[in-house]
């Protein structure tokens, strides 16, 4: 991967968004270590994964959110076993749309996928994803060459434009991705072809809930245990986690989605009730990190906090998330006409970030941060005045 | 084991208390670093630690123990540390059936397929025993006479998890009350446990187990955030509380505030608003 990634761009390697990344980019051959990392499988071996990379910080390994600017503010990227909660906005305009960056990056990279949703069809959120930025109009003040070459036909493995590896037919080698984090076009849709060739796992909950109405005399809600029970079957069977003698130990990366967790139609009356079932969604979380810390997986969880009703939840869900980052859009309320705010679309506040493996973090001095969406672009910056 | 921190309490590995229940508290700000501290400095006291670490995975604990200067994984071997994962043993308890007790049972109160015989499991759901017995069973002294380790050392990291998994906070109570008769007074060891202050959330059980446990032990360490907000240079404050809750109050209470920054391999302390960056 670091080959791919040094040659043709020359000085212009700085290309990816963080500006440490692409120098661990050249040099993560040199920099594998004897030690564990923090999922406990050795990787000193996994360096090659497609659309990973080892964090500056204590050599986790990192894959990116989908979007460049929020692997920067989380410290380079999300790491690989952990859970990232977006707490998400009004109406959940923003939230599924970095919920769509994730799949998609995932996608790009050759990751397998696992979507999980009680709301739509894991097949129709795979419709709706966004285009990958083909033309580097973007990138265009790092790199040296531009993509205008438009020499398809050549069957020669093109060293310098990575969106020829992304389409099958072009590429002679095993599709990978060169850049960490790429930008995505809203306005586009991804190609069939990409979706097709890439491998996924849905999980649609009114399909897989069963018909029987025993009521559960036990703390976890009916859907998220049909739903931890998918996950570790996929994970077991796949070989993600290195337990099951017949499968060889997968050396790519699972991408777990779950939308709107906690609404009432996982079945959890968290959102519409103060004294509902407080302890299915804290367990879910805590089964899920076990899961998660014990093999290659990441997991992009979006939840309704707005919703719940019980504010001792929220902290407590906290404290069993990773990373937790919350949206808040400018939609609807009396912000989207303060002239203060007439840039933006809205604020993200990134409420935790995980000490792993350290006592340290990576923390960016600004708080104060906002978003806005541009056709080809997520932008997070700082609030300018 | 940061020697700054061991200078403000008065403690050095060779001289380390015993009978005593400390308490560590976070309130807006991540305390982590208190159990790095206990975890390294008992280990190098030569204790037998039992460590019930229930919100990270054993790699975490073993990668900042060697920035602090110990070894787990050697600890572990040699039998110096008990270690029970709480993470990946959940998966095992929820996932596979399990024939003989294990700790980490009350997540198994949750049934996988309709049956009669599920019910079985409720008696057990509520209370911590299973997790008492094997804490009981981890620090039981070597029965050939030496002591090969000095005094028995209960860790929990951290408490305020065991609510969130389905345990009452009279039932958390419990265990650690029955942890206590058994570790610091019958066999003369110390007990560090970790709990989250939810502040101005109002999680009533967790401010019961907070209330509960603070009048029961003898040293509080709290780790709050700056009430100002977030500062690149002083990280947090840090309250310790020394209380005598045995005895009649003849002395009282006596508490002091530092405030912190965290370092890659230490944390520093200086008095409030004597940073070095402000220096």
């Amino acid at each position: 991967m670091a080959a791919v990634a040094t040659c043709g761009t020359g000085a212009g390697s700085t290309g990816s968004m963080v500006a440490a990344g692409s120098k661990n980019n050249v040099t993560s051959f040199q920099r594998r270590g004897p030690r564990a990392s923090g999922s406990d499988s050795s990787y000193s071996r996994l360096v090659s994964i497609a659309g990973t990379r080892p964090s500056v910080r204590n050599g986790q390994l990192l894959v990116s959110t989908g979007l460049p600017a929020l692997d920067q503010l989380l410290g380079g990227g999300l790491a690989v076993g952990t859970v990232l909660l977006i707490e998400e906005d009004k109406y959940n305009i923003y939230s599924s749309l970095l919920f769509k960056y994730f799949l998609a990056e995932g996608i790009i990279n050759g990751h397998t996928l696992l979507v999980a949703s009680a709301k739509e069809d894991p097949a129709d959120i795979l419709q709706e994803l966004p285009a990958p930025l083909l033309d580097d109009n973007v990138k265009k003040d790092f790199d040296e060459d531009a993509c205008n070459h438009k020499t398809a036909e050549s069957n020669i493995k093109m060293k310098i434009a990575w969106r020829y590896q992304l389409l099958p037919k072009m590429e002679a080698g095993p599709v990978s991705s060169s850049r960490f984090g790429h930008y995505y076009d809203v306005s586009k849709k991804m190609p069939q072809e990409l979706i097709e060739a890439s491998k996924w796992h849905g999980f649609f909950f009114p399909e897989k809930s069963s018909s029987t109405l025993n009521i559960e005399p036990c703390s976890l809600t009916h859907g998220y245990i049909k739903l931890l029970q998918f996950i570790q079957n996929i994970i077991y069977e796949e070989g993600f986690d290195g337990s099951n003698p017949q499968v060889k130990k997968q050396k790519n990366i699972l991408r777990i989605g779950i939308q709107n967790l906690g609404s009432p139609l996982w079945g959890d009356d968290l959102c519409c009730t103060e004294n509902g079932n407080s302890r299915s969604l804290t367990k879910f979380l805590y089964v899920l990190r076990g899961l998660l810390r014990t093999s290659l997986s990441a997991c992009m969880i979006t939840m309704p906090t707005h919703l719940i009703q019980n504010k001792a939840i929220i902290s407590r869900v906290t404290n069993l998330s990773d990373t937790v980052v919350g949206l808040e859009s400018f939609i609807g309320s009396e912000r989207e006409t303060n002239p203060l705010y007439k840039d933006y679309h809205g604020l993200i506040h990134i409420r935790q970030i995980p000490r792993l493996n350290n006592l340290i973090y990576d923390v960016s001095d600004v708080k104060d941060l906002a978003f806005k969406l541009k056709r080809k672009l997520f932008t997070i910056e700082r609030r300018v005045e | 084991m940061f020697p700054e921190l061991n200078n403000l309490l008065n403690t050095t590995p060779d001289r380390a208390e015993q009978g005593k229940l400390t308490l560590l508290c976070d309130a807006n700000t991540d305390g982590s670093f208190l159990v790095h501290h206990f975890l390294s400095f008992y280990l190098k006291a030569n204790c037998k630690v039992c460590f019930v670490a229930l919100i990270q995975s054993f790699s975490h604990y073993n990668i900042v123990g060697q920035k602090l200067g110990v070894s787990l994984t050697v600890a572990r071997e040699c039998g110096q540390l008990v270690f029970l994962e709480g993470l990946k043993s959940s998966v095992d308890v929820f996932f596979r059936a399990q024939a003989e007790p294990h700790p980490l049972q009350f997540l198994r109160s949750v049934s996988l397929q309709p049956s009669p015989e599920v019910h079985a499991w409720e008696a057990n759901a509520e209370n911590l025993q299973p997790l008492y017995e094997f804490v009981r069973e981890a620090l039981k002294p070597v029965d050939d006479g030496e002591a090969a380790w000095r005094c028995p050392v209960l860790l929990v990291d951290d408490l305020s998890v065991l609510l969130s998994l389905g345990m009452g906070a009279v039932a958390v109570l419990d265990f650690i009350h029955y942890c206590r008769a058994t570790v610091c007074w019958e066999r003369k060891g110390n007990i560090v446990a970790l709990v989250h202050d939810s502040g101005d959330t109002e999680d009533e059980e967790n401010n019961i187990l907070l209330n509960g446990l603070s009048h029961q032990s003898h040293l509080i360490l709290r780790a709050e955030g700056l009430a100002t907000g977030f500062c690149r240079d002083v990280h947090g404050q840090l309250r310790i509380l020394w209380r005598t809750p045995s005895q009649p109050t003849t002395q009282r209470d006596w508490s002091l505030t530092y405030q912190y920054k965290i370092q890659d391999k230490s944390v520093s302390f200086f008095a409030k608003g004597m940073s070095p960056a402000v220096l």
